[in-house]
């Protein structure tokens, strides 16, 4: 249209969506935000924790560490028991959750998860009782070993779960993911136990909490300089409140609970403070991931450098 | 890269008697008149949803989503945004015969209609657990409502952001690629009641020659900032079921300059995760190192 | 087109991709500039200077299509002495009474020719005036006028046309338009290097041309442009009347306009005829197809009253219901304003949004005493009792107002059998899908039924006055559990009977003498050989590139009319490219892709013997056969209320003062006066308290006035909220922000807006200022699933004066940030608003 302004633009109009620019459609996101609601990290953290009290209990139990090993059971038992209806309650159409057991599909992490979690938990379950009705050792070791063996995917597959979306924050830390949400597990279920069990028997609990911290601490650390500016939502808004606070918690829970090694008196409390923030830690880091992901998909530049500069590059070895 | 995972979508297990199936939108011709968009929910019955004004020209329905399977887009460019445009596509000289900037017109309405790309990879499908997504017989993605329990993964793994959930109804929604049409031998509503013959249906193979075709005509016109949007076969998605004609970048238009299927990657995922496992399990392990009783 | 005939478009983008070249000449930059070649800006209301420039650019270039224009045009024709050039009279022509803001046309007439009765509008006196024939001047035949082959006398047509437009040179279409000299260069040279012996082009436009003051003079300039590059006749020209509602051109041609009857027969006026032979004589033309008026008529008066009309009685001429003025909606509605219109019926229109100056229309419905309102939902105009922003802002109160509204749901075309005339002239029938819901019923079966009861309480009655009722022919067969009345009875009895009862297959077989019926003689042979011929199909891969077997058109399914310009004087292609119809010399024959338009039997070189009469009275070179001298016509001696050459006028409203001429507007334009219906003060500039022209459109995602879009939600999504278009530097100027709410402003009322700032509504440069254009689509009202203020409530009352045609197109406006008062307030502000000190001095009255 000849006659069309050119700088037709008033700074009273800048800014308004109005102009196009060259990066993004009115500023619309490219990919659609998750509709997951708040169960769906509540349920990472209770499966973690699951998990990670999974493993605990029989090595315990062989460590002859007996209240030790009840204890992560209680709370093993507790989580896996809060876990389905988590994920239930967050089906669009809950009354159809079974139709997750049509098929296998190794592509789909949830569909792996599915499966796991519906021989996970009944395997953590039984063992549980049996331990509370002291019956049936031999069935009690059985259901607690297949609850042990599929352990490390229960800490695990949900990273998978949130890393196999095209949501860049998530995607790209695909390799990092999963060692962080297996730290997280081992951190809550050693700090739940450390809670739970008397003192002389924590020490193992102790360590698998700290390890798990520090998992999770240098996971987070490679994952936000492998995202670079992707990492962008960790580090300003919402998410980034939640992640400094997950890594705040879970620094001052590794030191309370370095500092309160055997813990007697003082050190008890300290030991304890440090179980209980670590537990916080964890829970946090989860809904930092979490909601970094909504703030990832809903800016279209997270999208699209990425790609346009993988078309550079391309072009660039053409042409090279 | 995909380790011996095959995207299930990738093949859509049927003996190859019926051709693929697939559209080619020319936007060039697009008159923005949305036939394509209304068409779409008059034939599968989506509820309209949106009565808001969106100041973002005449596009009041904003986005593909659970109740938009065909959205048309609209954009109006200046100098210097039309010159960078021109730089973008597949030639750079200047039109002729044309006032403004640069021998370029120095405005533009640019309309595009956009839809489910129907990928060979379709990361949506690959991911859902409930098996409610599958690829048809001429090789389409599509949802059965009579599965799908809006477990909503499909919808942060798709690359192009297409399906999404229907939130009073809970299930994931998105265009059939008019699969009753098609299995009753008729051409897709959109396509039928596009005026301008915009969106074009047909054989993939068939598609993607009017596609070539049409791109040498338009470079001849010398319309600034031609080019084939629709990953090809070597590309992140394997490869689509709708390719398109734009006038400018993909990302201008809200599309994702260069998709890969999530897909591709899973394999890499469940070795991290295996790693993480183990990882797991030797801490425990290793936290009762010298426990005895 | 893009926006509002969509699915024509197909066909011009098909045009496109062959080669065409796509002009879009609008204010606005839309959906058709998008796609076309060259998009053109111009200040709204100024085409006819546009035009103008073009006729102007053919001229001074000598592009002019010689051979045809000499041929088949008044080009050579010289025109009376007495007459005087708008450009020799500040911008008004011979004839014009400052009095009654009329013309007397005898000034304009062919040089030593007696001014014949003309066609059903030759009087121009008040009521008279108001017969509307379709057909132009007549001659008193063997008189042919005096002409000058060479067109080099002073008084010859082709001079007179070179005068008018000499000063419409490309600056002066810049100054007035504000289109950039190199734009309208562009377009002129295109236009002419695209016509000729080889090539053709075509015009197409709708209510952007119509809707103004001078609308009938927008039309009449393309024409003039068409004529001159030998663009009418030939395949791939003409004037494109892109239509309005989906057979809006079947209510033309079967009218549902006051001053007609079927076929364009002009309706009789009370006072003015002794009998039918008095009014044949002074409404038929003695040359040309009118001069067969006379068989059209009776056979239209035989489908009324059957046996019942016969030689003896005039067939019943005295039964027609006569006319004595300006019944055209508007004036109807300054009726009801004034107490003198009693009851309104509204099938199918919904004036409460729809008409210009819509709260004018309201306070005009609750003067009635009774309403009818057929539609598929409480409109506007049937809820505007109790729901009406007049009740709202307190200056209408529903116990006060004593209108009786009866709302009765109407049946939509896929619940009907009937035909779509398009704007090609083409029926195409469409069978009911499905039967109507509920209480809802077609138009046939209403009208059908309200005669049957009518007739039946009047059964007993020996009144006279009822004997045209009772003695009409309204035996029609019913079907289904509805009983609908048939529509292809309706059909057969509008293509027409012989004698014999067998249908008639061509006009050309109708009779005066009453041994033939036919409703609408320009429809017969619809129903040639008792078969639906609107009902064909037969896909266009599988006949002639004309495709004469898809349904049919009229006349006589001739798809090009006038078609005998196709080709030389000779009778030959005037290229082989081009060539149409052409006369075989061994067949003594017309032939070709198309039906000629006249005897094809007529060799070019007839001549008309003395004393002929009708078609035998033009030569085998004159193709214009429903013109009296068989001529196309760049000058009108006859026939048009303002003027023989279109001319530029300013706009009612403008903010612009004319400059071309000491005359602001149209002086023949149709005021209506009334203290709901002030005008905006025009000229000035920026002096104007409405400084800003306001054109009116449409969405291709609404229709109309709402009723059929705003209902449906898959629609209403489309185009949620009512909003006004404006330039960045206007939104700057008045601070108006994107998406924010805006106030308009005319002496009218207020309305509010979402603010769409858009660069495809660019200012101009006109007479040296910036002009601000705002554009307002009208489609809202205050039902339905998404509601918003009408475009019309800012819009004024002022016509056409040739159609009563009201300005939508363009008027002047201010525009304020943020939203309107509310209620009372409104009314109070409504009070203070700056208005011209009414009826503007130079002429027109209603
Ligand atoms: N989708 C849709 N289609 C429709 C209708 C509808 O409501 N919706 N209505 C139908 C009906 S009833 C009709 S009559 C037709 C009308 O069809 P159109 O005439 O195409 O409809 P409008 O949008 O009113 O006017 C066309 C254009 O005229 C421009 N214009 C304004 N002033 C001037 C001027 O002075 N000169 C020129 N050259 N252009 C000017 C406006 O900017 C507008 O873009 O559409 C029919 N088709
Ligand atoms: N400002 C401004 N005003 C304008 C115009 C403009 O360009 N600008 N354009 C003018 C033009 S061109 C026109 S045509 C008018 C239109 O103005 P109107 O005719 O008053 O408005 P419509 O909405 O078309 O009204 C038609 C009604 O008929 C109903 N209807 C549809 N089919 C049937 C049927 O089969 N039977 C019956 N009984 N009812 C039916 C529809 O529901 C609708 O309510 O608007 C005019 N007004
Ligand atoms: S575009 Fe998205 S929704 Fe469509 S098939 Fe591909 S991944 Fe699935
Ligand atoms: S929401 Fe439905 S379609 Fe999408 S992944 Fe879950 S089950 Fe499959
Ligand atoms: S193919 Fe069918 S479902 Fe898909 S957009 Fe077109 S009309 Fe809608
Ligand atoms: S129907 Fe065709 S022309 Fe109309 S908006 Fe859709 S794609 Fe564009
Ligand atoms: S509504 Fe009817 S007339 Fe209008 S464009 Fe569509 S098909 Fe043509
Ligand atoms: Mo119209």
């Amino acid at each position: 249209m000849s006659g069309a302004p050119v700088s037709g633009v008033s700074p009273a109009l800048a800014g308004d969506g109005r102009v196009q620019t060259s990066d993004s459609y009115y500023g619309l996101p490219i990919i659609n935000e998750p509709v997951w609601t708040w169960e769906i990290p509540v349920y990472f953290f209770t499966g973690g924790l699951a998990a990670g009290s999974a493993l605990l209990a029989p090595l315990a139990d062989r460590s002859g560490l007996g209240e030790l090993a009840q204890a992560a059971r209680r709370v093993g038992a507790a989580a896996a028991l809060a876990s389905p209806p988590l994920l239930i309650a967050d089906l669009g159409r809950p009354e159809r959750f079974h139709h997750m057991l049509r098929i296998v599909r190794p592509t789909s992490p949830m569909s792996v998860g599915s499966w796991v979690l519906a021989v996970f938990v009944p395997a953590q379950l039984g063992g549980a009782l049996l331990a509370e009705l002291d019956i049936l050792p031999g069935l009690r070791r059985l259901a607690e070993s297949v609850a042990a063996a599929l352990a490390p995917v229960m800490g695990t597959y949900t990273a998978v779960l949130f890393a196999n979306t095209s949501v860049p924050i998530w995607h790209e830390a695909r390799t990092e993911l999963p060692l962080i949400f297996a730290g997280g597990s081992a951190a809550s279920a050693g700090a739940a136990a450390l809670l739970v069990a008397p003192v002389d028997q924590t020490e193992p609990a102790r360590r698998f909490a700290l390890l798990g911290g520090l998992a999770e601490l240098v996971g987070t650390q490679l994952m936000q300089r492998r995202l670079d500016e992707l990492a962008e939502p960790y580090q300003e808004g919402e998410a980034s409140t939640w992640s400094h606070r997950a890594t705040g918690l879970t620094v001052a829970g590794s030191v309370l609970l370095g500092l309160g090694r055997g813990g007697r008196g003082s050190r008890r409390g300290l030991a304890l403070a440090g179980a209980a923030s670590m537990l916080a830690g964890a829970m946090c880091e989860r809904w930092a991931v979490y909601r970094a992901g909504f703030a990832s998909a809903r800016d279209p530049k997270y999208t699209v450098k990425p790609q346009r500069e993988r078309i550079e590059r391309m072009n660039g070895s053409d042409s090279g | 890269m995909s380790a011996g995972f095959t995207a299930p979508s990738a093949t859509s297990g049927y003996d190859d008697a019926q051709p693929r199936m697939g559209f080619f939108t020319d936007t060039s011709v697009c008159i923005g008149c949305k036939a394509c968009e209304v068409a779409c929910k008059e034939w599968n019955d989506i509820p309209a949803t949106l009565f808001e004004f969106s100041g973002k020209s005449y596009d009041n329905t904003v986005g593909l989503g659970a109740d938009v399977w065909r959205h048309v887009a609209f954009i109006e460019q200046r100098v210097p945004r039309i010159q960078e445009a021109a730089l973008s596509g597949v030639f750079t000289e200047e039109r002729p015969g044309e006032g403004g900037e640069g021998g370029l017109a120095d405005f533009r309405w640019l309309m595009s209609s956009d839809v489910c790309k129907h990928c060979t990879t379709a990361s949506c499908l690959d991911v859902c657990p409930t098996g409610a997504l599958f690829k048809t017989e001429f090789a389409t993605v599509v949802v059965q409502e009579d599965i799908c329990n809006g477990c909503g993964y499909c919808i942060p793994a798709c690359p192009y952001g297409v399906i999404d959930q229907r939130k009073d109804d809970g299930r994931a929604w998105k265009c059939t690629l008019c699969y009753d049409r098609l299995k009753g031998d008729l051409e897709p509503a959109c396509a039928k009641a596009c005026p301008t013959d915009s969106i074009n249906f047909g054989p993939l193979e068939a598609m993607e020659r009017m596609a070539a075709e049409r791109l040498d005509t338009v470079m001849a016109a010398h319309v600034p900032g031609a080019q084939l949007y629709g990953d090809g076969p070597s590309g992140g998605m394997d490869g689509v079921g709708s390719l398109f004609l734009l006038l400018d970048q993909p990302e201008v238009y809200g599309l994702p300059p260069d998709p890969v299927a999530v897909t591709k990657h899973v394999g890499q995922l469940w070795r991290a995760a295996a790693v993480a496992g183990a990882a797991l399990v030797g801490a425990a392990v290793a936290s009762f190192a010298g426990v005895r009783r | 087109m893009a926006e509002q005939h969509p699915v024509g478009f197909q066909w011009v983008v098909e045009a496109q991709r062959r080669g065409a070249k796509v002009i879009h000449v609008d204010p606005r930059f839309t959906r058709t500039s998008a796609v076309a070649d060259l998009h053109i800006p111009l200040r709204s209301g100024t085409d006819i200077a546009y035009l103008g420039g073009i006729i102007n650019y053919i001229l001074t270039n000598h592009r002019e299509f010689r051979e045809y224009v000499v041929a088949y045009t008044n080009a050579a024709t010289i025109v009376s002495e007495e007459y005087v050039d708008a450009e020799d009279n500040g911008g008004i022509f011979s004839g014009f009474d400052e009095r009654s803001g009329t013309y007397e046309v005898s000034s304009w007439q062919y040089e030593d020719m007696e001014v014949a009765s003309a066609s059903g509008q030759h009087e121009m006196g008040a009521g008279l005036g108001e017969q509307h024939g379709a057909h132009g001047g007549s001659l008193e035949h063997g008189q042919p006028p005096s002409e000058d082959p060479t067109l080099e006398h002073p008084r010859c047509v082709f001079q007179l046309l070179k005068r008018h437009y000499e000063r419409y040179t490309p600056e002066m279409v810049a100054e007035v338009c504000g289109v950039p000299q190199e734009l309208f260069l562009e377009h002129a040279e295109a236009l002419c290097a695209n016509s000729g012996r080889e090539r053709t082009g075509a015009m197409a436009y709708a209510v952007g041309w119509t809707q103004h003051s001078v609308g009938v003079q927008y039309i009449r300039t393309a024409a003039i442009i068409q004529l001159l590059l030998g663009n009418i006749g030939r395949p791939g020209g003409g004037i494109l009347a892109l239509r309005g509602h989906a057979s809006i051109q079947g209510s033309t041609d079967i009218p549902t306009l006051y001053n007609l009857l079927p076929g364009y027969i002009p309706m009789p006026h009370a006072e003015h005829y002794e009998g039918l032979d008095d009014y044949i004589d002074k409404n038929a033309a003695p040359t040309g197809y009118w001069g067969n008026m006379d068989a059209y008529m009776v056979s239209l008066l035989k489908a009324y009253w059957g046996e019942k009309a016969t030689a003896e009685n005039d067939f019943c001429f005295d039964y027609l219901p006569r006319i004595s003025g300006d019944h055209s909606a508007y004036a109807s509605v300054m009726d009801m304003l004034d107490g003198k219109v009693k009851g309104y019926f509204l099938p199918g229109q919904n004036p409460a949004v729809g008409s210009a100056n819509s709260r004018m229309h309201r306070f005009a419905l609750a003067s009635l005493d009774w309403l009818v309102v057929r539609d598929f939902s409480l409109t506007e105009s049937a809820a505007f009792w109790y729901d009406g922003p007049e009740i709202e802002s307190g200056e209408l109160d529903t116990p006060g107002i004593g209108t009786e509204v009866f709302f009765l749901p109407a049946a939509a075309h896929v619940e009907k059998d009937g035909s779509f005339t398009n704007t090609q002239r083409l029926l195409q029938w469409h069978d009911a899908a499905v039967e109507p819901k509920g209480d809802c019923r077609s138009e046939l079966w209403f009208y059908y039924h309200l005669g049957r009861i009518i007739r039946e309480k009047l059964a007993t009655s020996d009144d006279e006055r009822d004997r045209p009722l009772l003695d009409l022919t309204w035996e029609y067969p019913v079907q289904g559990r509805q009983s609908e009345p048939d529509a292809e009875a309706v059909l057969a009895e509008i293509n027409g009977w012989k004698a014999d009862g067998s249908p008639l297959g061509s006009y050309t077989e109708m009779q005066a003498d009453g041994s033939t019926t036919g409703g609408v003689w320009i429809y017969c042979g619809v129903y040639a050989d008792g078969v639906n011929q609107a009902r064909r199909r037969r896909p266009g891969d599988e006949q002639s590139w004309v495709a004469p077997e898809w349904g049919w058109a009229w006349p006589a399914n001739r798809r090009i009319i006038y078609n005998r310009a196709s080709a030389d004087p000779d009778g030959q292609p005037w290229s082989e490219r081009k060539r149409y119809v052409w006369w075989d010399a061994e067949q003594e024959q017309w032939t070709g892709e198309d039906v000629p338009d006249f005897k094809a039997s007529m060799p070019p070189d007839y001549v008309p013997p003395d004393g002929s009469q009708a078609e035998d009275a033009l030569s085998g070179t004159e193709p214009f056969i429903m013109q009296a001298d068989g001529k196309g016509w760049l000058f009108v001696p006859n026939g048009l209320k303002d003027g023989p050459l279109p001319t530029h006028y300013e706009p009612h409203e403008s903010p612009v003062t004319n400059p071309l001429y000491k005359q602001q507007a149209n002086p023949a334009r149709q005021l209506a006066p009334h203290r709901h219906n002030p005008s905006n003060p025009s000229g000035g500039g920026g002096e104007n308290p409405y400084p800003y022209v306001l054109t009116t459109y449409r969405l291709t995602e609404h229709h109309t006035a709402g009723g059929m879009s705003r209902t449906v939600p898959h629609l209403a999504e489309l185009q949620p909220e009512f909003f006004c278009e404006v330039s960045p530097e206007l939104a700057a100027e008045r601070g108006l922000e994107h998406g924010g709410w805006a106030t308009l402003i005319s002496s009218r009322t207020a309305i509010e807006a979402r603010v769409l700032v858009t660069d495809r509504i660019a200012p101009l440069r006109v007479a040296g200022n910036t002009v601000h254009q705002i554009g307002v689509p009208y489609h809202w009202g205050f039902r339905g699933l998404v509601t918003g203020d009408s475009g019309n409530e800012l819009l004024g009352v002022v016509m056409d004066p040739n159609v009563h045609i009201s300005e939508y197109k363009t008027a002047t406006c201010d525009i304020r940030p943020g939203r309107r008062p509310r209620g009372p307030a409104l009314a109070r502000f409504i009070a203070d608003l700056p208005r011209a000190d009414d009826a503007p001095t130079e002429g027109g009255d209603s």
